[in-house]
């Protein structure tokens, strides 16, 4: 359903995405694993429209998003959920649940996926009225995974989701992105947690400095020498 | 006029001034609040928004209350122009371009203005009467209520609008992040066009305010106000909305106060003594926060 061809991504004179092609099937969860500096967040923000490539071609469901804005990209059915939440701190809980619902109308729709939101992460709910920039770190996570779930994606975009959480919370965070995905979201996920992506994910992509390196099927990765050696700690 | 009444008076001139500083002062720090720049042009645009009462008012004989929305209209529309022409090509460069920009900006309001109706000052009709309400020694016109109650109520429509309304709620997600705002699918261009369009019809409304209540108004006559609104914005907390509704109510009980006392020709000094003083105390303003979200 989404097909990166031949991407490449600059920043002024910095070519950070070399030419990276890759897919995600309908139904999948799909992990880019690298280490720092790899590209994965330049990959997710040229898909998401934060970034525009300079070459090369991106489609969703056969439709060219190359040029397409991020608003736009919402609409057509991708939600991003940025590297360090970048949530609203400044608002409430359910306002920024809100602000995920920007582009819809439905009302019941929406009233009936706050309940979903809700269901999956309960700590939101009994904050629902607190002020977001005053949540911990993993509460933060949901929130910024709650609110990118309000626009009803089919795509999932996470950029380290993981990032500066106990191992514990990892853990849950891991097993609530599984849940996401057997209700019916696709999810592309970016992670430096390779073992715990590589655990959950159908399919992998290894990129360094801004190629993709090696892929295949997740479950034979993590058994691969390579793999083993440089992500996951021999 | 024993001590009670003196306070008072100066209580309610203090007020009717510090409406038009808070009002001006909104756009201050709205705009600030979504692209960082002090639009120095904000007071000229004010001048634009009495202009153009005047000229309802004069020329085409109209109300008040029809001569305040057509000019808080056409100003919002001058305003969205301004930032599409002139700051919005420079909004990846650095703020100092930006800042210099708005200062020509001024100057290109202030003097095309004097090219287009000349630098003489004119005269407000009298759309208000003339009243004077004598209650226990305080004076008081009908225009200071006029002005205090188009205040409260403007206010109480944009506190409505920035919490609850779709538009005000992407302004307040816009100011705080913008790329994150993006891929919510908010258009970020467009809700930065609206901010200017309110802050300008604030203003709009602060012009027509001034020239009816002191009934003069003339292209420079922006310039002033729009400083002490500044300071004003500055003093509440530059960013945030409530602390330029205070910043501005208190800068005019200041001035109306020192003016009382009889030192009026020090008042435009206490008001940038006050920025000064703000400055080095508290640079974050009265109702700012020293402390920075979590990461
Ligand atoms: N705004 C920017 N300006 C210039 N260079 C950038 C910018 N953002 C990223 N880069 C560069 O692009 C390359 C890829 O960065 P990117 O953030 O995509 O890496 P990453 O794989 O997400 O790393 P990490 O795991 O640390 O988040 C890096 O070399 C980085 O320095
Ligand atoms: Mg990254």
């Amino acid at each position: 359903m989404l097909k990166l061809d031949n991407i490449h991504v600059y920043y002024g004179a910095i070519h950070a995405l070399k030419g990276i092609s890759f897919e995600v099937n309908k139904g999948e969860i799909v992990t880019l694993i690298g280490s720092n500096g790899a590209g994965k967040t330049t990959c997710l923000k040229t898909i998401s429209g934060l970034l525009q490539p300079k070459e090369g071609t991106l489609t969703f469901h056969d439709k060219d998003l190359t040029t397409i804005s991020a608003p736009k990209i919402v609409a057509s059915g991708i939600s991003h959920v940025p590297e360090g939440r970048r949530i609203f701190a400044n608002m409430t809980v359910s306002e920024n649940l809100d602000l995920g619902a920007y582009l819809r109308k439905d009302k019941e729709g929406i009233k009936e996926d706050l309940e979903m939101v809700y269901g999956l992460f309960p700590r939101l709910k009994e904050r629902r009225r607190q002020i977001a920039g005053t949540l911990s770190g993993g509460e933060q996570q949901m929130l910024a995974m709650g609110r990118a779930l309000m626009s009803r994606p089919e795509l999932l975009l996470l950029d380290e989701p993981s990032m500066g959480l106990a191992p514990i919370l990892v853990k849950q965070i891991f097993e609530i992105i599984q849940t996401i995905n057997s209700q019916g979201t696709t999810v592309l996920l970016v992670e430096q947690n390779a073992r715990m992506a590589l655990s959950i994910a159908n399919r992998a992509y290894v990129l360094e400095t801004g190629k993709i390196v090696l892929s295949g099927n997740a479950k034979e990765l993590m058994q691969s020498e390579e793999i083993k050696k440089a992500y996951l700690g021999g | 006029m024993g001590s009670v009444e003196f306070a008072a008076q100066q209580l309610i001139n203090g007020l009717s001034l510090g409406s038009i500083y808070a009002l001006i002062a909104l756009g201050y720090t709205m705009v600030y609040g979504i692209i960082q720049l002090i639009n120095f042009a904000h007071g000229d645009i004010m001048m634009v928004g009495a202009f153009i009462g005047w000229f309802c008012t004069t020329v085409l004989k109209m109300a008040f209350l029809p001569a305040l929305i057509i000019s808080m209209t056409i100003t919002a529309i001058l305003g969205m122009l301004i930032e599409r022409i002139a700051y919005k090509p420079l909004r990846k460069s650095t703020r100092l371009a930006a800042l210099i920009t708005a200062i020509g900006m001024s100057f290109f309001l202030e003097y095309g203005g004097i090219l287009v109706v000349g630098p003489q000052t004119r005269t407000f009709p009298d759309v208000f009467p003339q009243t004077l309400y004598n209650v226990g020694g305080v004076t008081f016109k009908y225009g200071d209520i006029v002005i205090i109650l188009t205040t409260v109520v403007l206010m109480t429509i944009l506190q409505f609008v920035i919490k609850y309304t779709r538009i005000g709620k992407a302004m307040r997600a816009v100011s705080f992040d913008k790329d994150a705002s993006a891929l919510m699918g908010i258009n970020v261009d467009n809700t930065i066009s609206a901010t200017f369009a309110i802050g300008s019809s604030l203003a709009a409304a602060a012009g027509v305010l001034m020239g009816v209540y002191f009934n003069t108004i003339n292209p420079l006559m922006g310039i002033m106000p729009g400083l002490k609104a500044f300071i004003a914005a500055v003093l509440g907390g530059i960013g945030i909305i409530p602390g330029a509704m205070l910043g501005g109510i208190a800068m005019g009980l200041i001035e109306s106060i020192v003016s009382g006392l009889g030192f009026s020709t020090w008042r435009d000094a206490v008001a940038f003594l006050i920025l000064i003083i703000v400055l080095i105390v508290k640079p974050t303003g009265l109702l700012g926060k020293n402390i920075r979200e979590k990461v």
